[in-house]
This record gives C-alpha cells, sequence and structure tokens, in this order.
C-alpha cells in the first residue's frame, strides 16, 4: 500500500435512459396527444377570457369554494388567462421533455483570460493611444480639460434647485395661533368643554377663515387630538396644567417619531398608541413616551376658551411639530 | 428543397448578408446549458420583468398621476362625493370601469411581489452554491443592484395611487429623509416640492417608475443575461461534470421549448393570483389624508423588514449643539441597510480574501460542504425574519393571542441572540451531515433489512452505494487553511500582520469539514471485511 | 243618549289610563327591583352592593342604560376570567333581564340611554359616503380600514365590527366600553354615528370584488400567499420541468 491518497474515481456520464416515447410509437403518439389537450386547454382558457369580457357584467357575483363569492367578470377573464396562459407553457414543456432529444450534451469551457501576447499588444496599444493624444505631455489640455468637463458636471444639479422651496422655517411652525377656536374634523364644527364627557376624545383642526381652503399640507402639521379626562387624573408640572381646561388636554396628532396620525386611545389606561411602529405616550403625563421607538412626546397645545365658551388655542405651538429634522434644537 | 425551406433560406440569407449573422447563430443556438430546477429561479424574476413591462404599460393608458384634487362622481357608491387625488380617482376607474382594470392592477402587484420572491430564492441558491466565485463577482454585484432597486421600484409603484395605507408609507420615507444630518430637509423640500405631503411627489415618481428605474432594470438585466451567456451557466458537480466543461441541452430546441414554456408558466401563474387573490384593494383603504391612519399599517413584505427593524429600535435621539440626530430613524432606516446591502455586495471578494481562494469556479458547491458560508447565510436569513416578522407585529399579535409589547421585545432581544445560534446550528448541521456523506460512501446505504449471525449477532445489511452517487459525494474541493506569516520580515507583530492573523482564523474556521472518504480508506476498509 | 255613552266612554278611557299609569309606574319599579336582584346576585360582587365599584370594577354610576345594554347585551359581562380585556361571548342573561339591568343602573344616575329604533334608521338617516369618512378619521385606526379589527397595547385589542347589530355599535360610541372613547354627540352627531354604523353595513355586505380578500387586512396576508402558494406552484414547475420524463 501506497502512502498516496487515492481519491474516488469520477465514473463519466451515467449511461443515457432512453424514454419511452424514444422506442414506442404508441408512446410517443400518447405524448403528443397529451400536448395537443394541453395546448387545447389553453385555446378554451382564450374563449373564457373573450366570453366573460364581452357577455359577463361586472356586478354579477359567483360563489367558488375556499374563495367565497367573488366579482364573476373579473374571474372568469383572470382564470381564462390564467389557463390560456398556463397550458401553453406545460404543452411546451411536456413537448421538451417527452419529445425532443434529451441527450446530454457536453461543451467545453474556454479559458477567459487572453493569452499573454494579446495582453501584451493591448497595453501596447492603449499606451501608443495614450501618448497619441498627449494629455501627459501637455499639461495645459489636461487642467482645462479638467475644468470644463468638472463644471458642466455640476451644471445638472444647479439645474435641479427649482425642485422645492428651500425649508426656512417651514417646519417649525404650523397654522395654529392665538385664539384659532378647534373645530371638528370632518364637520368644521367649533367644540365647546361641555360637549366632551370623560373619556371622550375629538379630531380637530384649526377653525378656516372665510374663504379660506384647507389643503392637506395644513392637514399633515395642524391635525390635533382632544382627550377629556378628569382633571385629578393629570400627572403634569403646573405649567403644563395650565395648558389643559377643566380636564381637557389638545396634542399634535401627527407622531414625533415619523409622523403617523397617532389618534389611537386607550381610555381605561389613558394612553395613545400610534399603529405605524407602535409607540406608546402616556396622555396623563403630557405625552411621554412610554413604550416603542419614538423618542420625543408629542407636542401640546396650549387651549382654553374664548368669550363664547369655544375651546381656543392659546398660543401657537411651543415647538415644531411632527418628526424630527437637524434644525430641531431639541 | 420545399417551398417553405426555400423561403426561410432567402430569409436567412438576406439577414445574413447584412449582419453575418449565420457564424454567430450557428454558435449560440447550439449552447448547452444544464438542467437543474433551482437554475429556473433567475428566470422568475426575468419573466415577472416583462410581465411588469406588459400590465404596467397597460395600466399607464388610464392612470392619471396627478395630486390634483377632485370630488368622486364614479361607480364605487362609498366613496360618491369624497375629495381624492386624481391619481386615487384613476385607479379607481381603472378599478371599476375599466374590463379587467382591477385584474390587470392585481396582476401588476402580484407580478411585483412574485419578482421580489424570485430575487430573493435565486440569490439564496446562488449564495448557497457559491456561484458567485470568480469569474462571476460582477455579476452578483449586478443581482444586489437589481435587489435594491427592486425594492425601491415596488416601493414607488404602490404608492402612485395614493391611498391611505401607501400615503402612510410616503410620510414615513419623508421622515427619514428629513432625518439625514446637515441636508435632509432641504432634500425632503426638494423631492415633496416643499411641505409634505404637497402636490409634486405622485407625478415625480411616477417618472422614476415608469421611465428612470424600468430603463436601469432594462441595462442591468441585459449585462447580468449576457454575463451568464458569455461566463456559461454554473452546474452542479456530478458524473462527467467538471470544471472545464458544461453538461446539458441545446438551446434549441429544448432549452428554448422548456424556457420559452415556463414563461408562460409564470404568466398563467400570475393571472391566476390576479384573478383568485385581492391586492392593494385601494377603495377599501380610502384616499390618504396625513390626518388619517389605519390598525395594521405595513410595507408589502420586501420592505417589511425594514419596517421590523423600525418598530424595535430603542428610542435613541441626541440633541447637540442646537441641532437633532435622530438614530432612531437612521439606523434602523438608513445605517443599518446600508451596511448590509454592502456587506451583500461585497461578499465575493471577503469571502476571497478570507479563504485565500482566488481561482475559477463553474462547478457549484453543495451547501453542506462549505459549511462557514452556509452558517453565514443562515445567520443572515435569521436576522431578516424576526425584522419581518416584527414588521407585521400587531397582526401577528391579534391572530395569535400575544401583545405587540411581547413581539416587540422578543424581536429586539432575538434579532441579537437568534443569529448566533442560527450559526452555530447550521455549521453543526452541515459537518453532521458531511459525517453522513462519508459514512455513506465508506460502509453504503442503510437498507433495513436484518440479518442474524449464527453468533447471535444482529448486523443491518448495507447496499454499496453507485459510483455517481459516490463520486457526487467526494468530488468537492476541502480547502485548506492559510498559513500567512503572522510576524513580519524582523519578527514584528506589527498591523500590516495583524491582517494575515485575522485571515488565518478566518480561514481555519472555513476550513473546518470532515474529511471526505476516499478511494483508499474504501480499500483499508475491505482488507479488515 | 249619544252624549251619555260620550261621557262613559271618554270616563272609562280616563280611568283605565290612571289604571295604565299606574300599572307602568309599577311595571317599571317592578324591573328596577328585578334589576336590582339580578345585579345583587351577578355583578355586585366586582361592581360593589351600591355599584359604586371596586378595585377590579368601575362604578357603575352614571353610566347609563346603553352601557348595560351593551356589556350584558354582547355577553361581555359579566366576566369570564381576568384577561386583558372582556371578551364578546354568548350572553348568560336574557333580553328581559338585561333591560331590568339597564334600568336598575340606569335609575342610580342619568346616563346615556338605549337607542330605540326610530333613533337607530341608518338606512334614512345615514349617509355611506360620509360614514366612510367619518370611520377613517376616528375608527379605522383602531379597528383597521375595513373594520376587521386591531391590535392594542399589552393584549388589548379593538374587535371586528363584522356582524355586529347596529345598536350595539351605537352604544359603544356613546358609552366608550373598556379601551374605547367616549364620542360625544357634539363632535360626532347621531346621524354621523348612523352615517358610520350605515358604512360599515355596507362594508360588511360589500362583496369579494377581486378573489379572495385575505382577511381585509393589508400587506401581511398578501405576502403570506405570495411566499407559500405563488413561489410553491413556481418551484413545483421548475421540479417538474427539470425532471427527467419516463
Amino acid at each position: 500500500m501506497t502512502n498516496d491518497i487515492e481519491p474516488i474515481k469520477d465514473p463519466g456520464l451515467p449511461a443515457h435512459v432512453h424514454r419511452k416515447a424514444d422506442s414506442d410509437p404508441i408512446a410517443a403518439a400518447r405524448a403528443e396527444r397529451q400536448v395537443a389537450i394541453l395546448f387545447g386547454l389553453s385555446a378554451v382558457g382564450t374563449l373564457l377570457l373573450i366570453y366573460s369580457y364581452i357577455f359577463v357584467k361586472n356586478d354579477k357575483f359567483i360563489f367558488i369554494p375556499i374563495i367565497g363569492e367573488t366579482g364573476a367578470q373579473q374571474l372568469g377573464i383572470g382564470m381564462g388567462m390564467a389557463i390560456a396562459l398556463f397550458c401553453i407553457g406545460a404543452g411546451a414543456i411536456h413537448w421538451a421533455k417527452t419529445l425532443m432529444p434529451d441527450e446530454e450534451v457536453i461543451a467545453q469551457r474556454h479559458e477567459f483570460r487572453s493569452d499573454d501576447e494579446d495582453r501584451a499588444e493591448f497595453v501596447k496599444t492603449v499606451k501608443a493611444g495614450a501618448s497619441a493624444a498627449g494629455l501627459g505631455r501637455r499639461p495645459l489640455i489636461k487642467r482645462s480639460l479638467g475644468l470644463a468637463l468638472g463644471l458642466s458636471g455640476l451644471t445638472p444639479l444647479l439645474l435641479l434647485r427649482d425642485l422645492g422651496p428651500l425649508p426656512k422655517d417651514n417646519l417649525q411652525k404650523t397654522s395654529w395661533k392665538a385664539g384659532m377656536r378647534l373645530v371638528t374634523d370632518p364637520g368644521d364644527r367649533p367644540i365647546r368643554p361641555e360637549d366632551l364627557e370623560v373619556g371622550a376624545v375629538a379630531q380637530t383642526l384649526p377653525q378656516l377663515a372665510p374663504g379660506e381652503e384647507r389643503t392637506l399640507n395644513n392637514i399633515g402639521k395642524d391635525a390635533v387630538l382632544l382627550i377629556r379626562l378628569r382633571p385629578e387624573e393629570f400627572n403634569l408640572t403646573a405649567e403644563r396644567l395650565s395648558w389643559t381646561h377643566e380636564g381637557i388636554i389638545a396634542f399634535s396628532k401627527i407622531c414625533s417619531h415619523m409622523g403617523c396620525a397617532v389618534a389611537l386611545y386607550e381610555q381605561q389606561t389613558k394612553h395613545l398608541l400610534c399603529p405605524c411602529h407602535q409607540s406608546t405616550f402616556d396622555v396623563t403625563r403630557a405625552a411621554k413616551v412610554i413604550f416603542g421607538p419614538a423618542a420625543r412626546p408629542l407636542p401640546q397645545l396650549n387651549i382654553t376658551v374664548d368669550a363664547e365658551g369655544f375651546l381656543v388655542a392659546r398660543t401657537p405651538f411651543t415647538e415644531p411639530i411632527g418628526p424630527s429634522f437637524w434644525e430641531r434644537s431639541s | 428543397m420545399t417551398a417553405r425551406e426555400r423561403i426561410a433560406g432567402n430569409v436567412a440569407g438576406y439577414v445574413d448578408d447584412r449582419t453575418g449573422a449565420a457564424k454567430w447563430m450557428k454558435k449560440n443556438l447550439t449552447k448547452v446549458f444544464p438542467d437543474h430546477w433551482s437554475f429556473l429561479l433567475g428566470e422568475i424574476c426575468l419573466y415577472s420583468f416583462v410581465i411588469l413591462l406588459l400590465s404596467g404599460t397597460f395600466l399607464t393608458f388610464w392612470f392619471d398621476p396627478s395630486q390634483r384634487e377632485v370630488i368622486y362622481d364614479g361607480g364605487y357608491l362609498p366613496l360618491s362625493g369624497v375629495k381624492m387625488s386624481a391619481a386615487y380617482a384613476s385607479t379607481l376607474h381603472i378599478s371599476f370601469e375599466v374590463r379587467g382594470g382591477l385584474l390587470m392592477r392585481q396582476i401588476h402587484h402580484w407580478a411585483a411581489l412574485i419578482f421580489m420572491v424570485g430575487i430573493v430564492v435565486h440569490l439564496l441558491r446562488v449564495y448557497f452554491t457559491g456561484a458567485f466565485r470568480k469569474p462571476r463577482e460582477f455579476n452578483w454585484i449586478i443581482g444586489v443592484g437589481l435587489l435594491t432597486l427592486g425594492i425601491v421600484e415596488g416601493f414607488l409603484g404602490y404608492s402612485l395611487p395614493d391611498d391611505l395605507l401607501s400615503g402612510t408609507g410616503i410620510r414615513i420615507a419623508e421622515a427619514i429623509i428629513q432625518a439625514v444630518p446637515l441636508v435632509g430637509s432641504y432634500i425632503a423640500f426638494f423631492a415633496f416640492g416643499g411641505t409634505f405631503p404637497g402636490e409634486a411627489f405622485i407625478p415625480r415618481i411616477y417618472t422614476v417608475h415608469v421611465l428612470l428605474l424600468p430603463g436601469i432594470f432594462l441595462a442591468l438585466i441585459t449585462v447580468h443575461l449576457m454575463l451568464v451567456w458569455y461566463q456559461k451557466h454554473t452546474q452542479f458537480p456530478g458524473p462527467g461534470r467538471t470544471e472545464k466543461n458544461v453538461v446539458g441541452y441545446p438551446l434549441m430546441p429544448v432549452y428554448m421549448a422548456k424556457a420559452g414554456g415556463f414563461f408562460f408558466i409564470v404568466f398563467g401563474v400570475t393571472a391566476f393570483l390576479g384573478a383568485v387573490a385581492s391586492i392593494n384593494p385601494i377603495w377599501l383603504y380610502g384616499p390618504y389624508t396625513p390626518g388619517q391612519i389605519s390598525a395594521g399599517s405595513q410595507p408589502d413584505w420586501y420592505m417589511g423588514w425594514l419596517d421590523g427593524l423600525v418598530r424595535m429600535s430603542p428610542p435613541l435621539e441626541t440633541h447637540a449643539f442646537g441641532h437633532t440626530i435622530s438614530w432612531n430613524i437612521l439606523l434602523p432606516g438608513l445605517i443599518l441597510p446600508g451596511i448590509m446591502f454592502t456587506g451583500l455586495a461585497l461578499y465575493p471578494f471577503i469571502e476571497s480574501w478570507a479563504t485565500g481562494d482566488k481561482r475559477e469556479h463553474h462547478l457549484l458547491d453543495r451547501p453542506r460542504n462549505v459549511p462557514n458560508r452556509t452558517a453565514i447565510g443562515a445567520m443572515a436569513l435569521t436576522f431578516t425574519l424576526v425584522s419581518l416578522l416584527n414588521g407585521g407585529n400587531d397582526i401577528i399579535a391579534q391572530q395569535f393571542n400575544l401583545t405587540i409589547n411581547q413581539m416587540m421585545w422578543f424581536s429586539r432581544i432575538g434579532v441579537l441572540v437568534l443569529p448566533p445560534i442560527a450559526f452555530i446550528v447550521t455549521k453543526r448541521l452541515c459537518l453532521s451531515l458531511q459525517r453522513a456523506d462519508r459514512d455513506l460512501v465508506l460502509h453504503g446505504r442503510e437498507t433495513g433489512r436484518l440479518v442474524r449471525m449464527p453468533n447471535g449477532e444482529f448486523t443491518e445489511i448495507h447496499e454499496p452505494i453507485s459510483a455517481e452517487k459516490a463520486w457526487l459525494l467526494t468530488s468537492h474541493e476541502q480547502i485548506a487553511p492559510l498559513e500567512l506569516p503572522e510576524l513580519d520580515s524582523a519578527g514584528v507583530r506589527n498591523p500590516g500582520v495583524l491582517k494575515n492573523k485575522l485571515r488565518n482564523r478566518i480561514s481555519r474556521a472555513a476550513a473546518v469539514a470532515v474529511p471526505k472518504a476516499t478511494e483508499t480508506d474504501r480499500l483499508e476498509l475491505e482488507d479488515h471485511h | 243618549m249619544i252624549f251619555a255613552l260620550f261621557t262613559i266612554g271618554t270616563t272609562f278611557q280616563v280611568a283605565s289610563a290612571v289604571n295604565n299609569d299606574t300599572t307602568t309606574v309599577a311595571a317599571r319599579s317592578a324591573t328596577v327591583d328585578e334589576g336590582k336582584q339580578l345585579f345583587l346576585k351577578g355583578c355586585s360582587s366586582c361592581h360593589g352592593i351600591n355599584a359604586e365599584g371596586g378595585g377590579i370594577a368601575p362604578s357603575l354610576i352614571g353610566v347609563g342604560a346603553a352601557s348595560v345594554d351593551f356589556q350584558v347585551g354582547t355577553g361581555r359581562m359579566p366576566l369570564e376570567n381576568m384577561s386583558a380585556q372582556a371578551m364578546r361571548k354568548p350572553p348568560i342573561y336574557n333580553a328581559a333581564q338585561v333591560n331590568a339591568l339597564a334600568t336598575y343602573v340606569a335609575s342610580l344616575a342619568p346616563g346615556p340611554a338605549v337607542p330605540t329604533d326610530a333613533v337607530l334608521n341608518y338606512e334614512r338617516d345615514g349617509s355611506i359616503a360620509q360614514g366612510g369618512q367619518l370611520f377613517r378619521t376616528n375608527c379605522a385606526m383602531c379597528h383597521n380600514f375595513a373594520a376587521q379589527g386591531g391590535a392594542l397595547t399589552q393584549g388589548k385589542y379593538a374587535p371586528t365590527l363584522m356582524g355586529v347589530e347596529p345598536k350595539y355599535i351605537y352604544e359603544a360610541l356613546i358609552t366608550g366600553p373598556q379601551s374605547m372613547p367616549v364620542f360625544s354627540d357634539k363632535t360626532i352627531t347621531p346621524a354621523e354615528k348612523l352615517s358610520i354604523i350605515k358604512w360599515i353595513k355596507s362594508t360588511e355586505a360589500e362583496p369579494q370584488l377581486a378573489g379572495s380578500s385575505l382577511g381585509r387586512v393589508g400587506p401581511v396576508t398578501e405576502g403570506l400567499l405570495v411566499w407559500t402558494l405563488g413561489i410553491g406552484l413556481l418551484i413545483g414547475v421548475a421540479v417538474w420541468l427539470a425532471m427527467k420524463a419516463k
């Protein structure tokens, strides 16, 4: 016994196993029939599609096991298309598997690497070309070319400047001003404190000036959630307590995390839940974050009542609402 | 010569006179493609892309990519008189007044989901079999690029109808942009043409979704396929298959029929899903307004893992010198995915650096024979799966009577603890399988037939395995670990050679294997019998 | 003669009316008594002898007949076990008993009343489209866009509204059971509440327009389907494609 380890040898491609259809004409005819049936089924599918498109109305419904009741027109067109396409594919594959030659073929791989002679030629060609261009010998051309290309490369960036305005203080401000009434969303009705029972919530927006239109941009900044608790349930600093009115507290509805609407109020726990990433805010502690990825409490709106007894903002928001940004100082 | 042959000959001659096509057509029509079902996964992506182009073009004939406000007066009564964007209204029109419109919307969206599923399973096949090694590293990078762009394209696509669910997704995307330090608020205002939501975003992403990204996809997919064509497809090891050949079937007619047929299969399955399963029922979501939200809001699955990462993030935010950095957004939303995708793209180079293997490979690995790579893959999959599950934590909690709080904590801890466990378990599994292979070669297959010997002992009859199987189980290479110098020429451990120490260690870990059975072992065993 | 008949007739009517009044008052106080007995037997152990509340159960003074009708009528009360929230289950009291309990609790202090059928005529007084807008602004964040329900914190959940009687929806809106807040009549008017109910009923009745709705919960079930049926079918065909034919 020698000391060399002898590996197991490659026995080579296994002997070809013939299919029934290769030798038996009956099997071949059967396979041919099967392929034809599949192609025929495809045609039926197309007919179903055409029939459903033209004759089935879209207010008709049909019952299918597992799926239940569903629109008949859409199902007919869809299943017709599905059968038509699937059966062409199945037919083609079955044809290839049973009737087309299935003897394995061997092809040789060629090395990708060019031979050394070609590589040397390549290097020579590039070098010759480079020296013909003469960049190396002509630094003035090189530098001025660099200047030209570099400057013109900057212009696309410049041309995009008017994509949008600069933010300026847009992110820092909302429409809320002192004395603005809170109105219901939807409905635009002003609200009195006695309209809200303990445990009630109201979705609100600032009242519009006459003739003013409210845009989605406004809603995205101004949406405010009103919640009424019993005053003794609050656990607030004196200042924040003064921002409430008879147990009614107001928060920006736009989540301080990533801007979803935080309107999910759990009455018993006094928690607000944002359904996007499950940040949870404690209403009794000025919407302090008690769970989840939000890093800041929801900004609280300072509210009071006006001369006619409707709830109004006493001041605008004292901090930017919504998600954080670089310029936000806290 | 028949009339048909004569005409065909004339046409071919006409084209060849002008292009010289006969020469390369002859060569390429007989090109050999190896046949394994897992090689069709990439085709799922390719055909889904074609389906997306076709169904998407259909949709563009009716879709109005404008955010201008309209009042709905179409056929869906629960939205009568409701204010909405023209984009949403036109999508309702496609769904309810255009025959086949809703079907096409559903086919388009299901095709997008299948496209992404195809990319992931194709990536997993390429990864676990090592098909990304030289000379195919560049193709791997293109593939990772297609994955990333696919995620973006899908997100932009389902945001086009401007419904409540996708609009919420755009709000979150805007928050990520806004959170970028220094330039975030500027880029957000440029992208949206001002404050969120504005009226510029949907028309702009329409251009990106319909023109820019499909163009880039076409270019990348073409290069991707040309490289596969030119470099020839890899093949699984087996009898008669070597690094220097390709064993399979010719393009014409077999491969054309099978691959062409598979296109119709993928289209048919997608149409089937479009017919029997509802997807993105925007009429139920309602039009987008920032003051509304639904419980259980998630992005499509290929972004679900990102959402899960954001949900489990700790509430980290720093405020310094009048500026805020939201780590709770940047880390899960940009930094971590950036690291993951970069690592993924560079993996072929990392692996060849770690193992020192710089040779060409055309034979695939069986995953069990590369335990380190397989275990790293299992680790990455576990991480992604935990994140993905957390993305749906509210729906899962509701279904299985758990709490979202439990799911969140499970995910926060699980995403750190479970991947290393997956690594260890997978590596052990691979080594066990190697041992089982070795036993199979040396001792044969257990037949389950017991024989009692004269002395009373029971033994099981083992059947020797075929020569082809034995070759399959032992043809793989077992790379020796690197032994780079850990001290430089002066005998000092300087930082330059610290790299070598790391490489040595990693390649040693990668080289852990059960020695494969050899003919010598077999003969020795026979001697014992 | 006619005059006599008239006099006798009206006198008899007045007499019987007076009798009716007394029977109604008597009937009402009998209902209150019956309710009180039922309360003492089945509710007072948690809610207190005088419904003043206790450690684990809130006071019922002022919650109104509507709260009782909702909680007891849907079987949520009496609580079976102390879980995260009361589950809807088959009620153990019949309609008359529920009415008695409700009347008793209503007698303790004024509170929201059980809405009558006249009030609940959502088909006539509600608007589906307006209801949808209201639902998406006020309800979808807990109950999901198609009223399928959703998760709250710590294992609580907003239940599905499919198959819930309009009366109970209305009562829930005005009484704010458990985690649900109260929706005051001034912030969501009774007509708006009916619109919400009408939209919920219309959504419930809306057939699947384009295949299985997959639960109407959004992308999670869609992704699940594509990763099981979708890729399963395709890989199945791929395996068949590459298999050698016999």
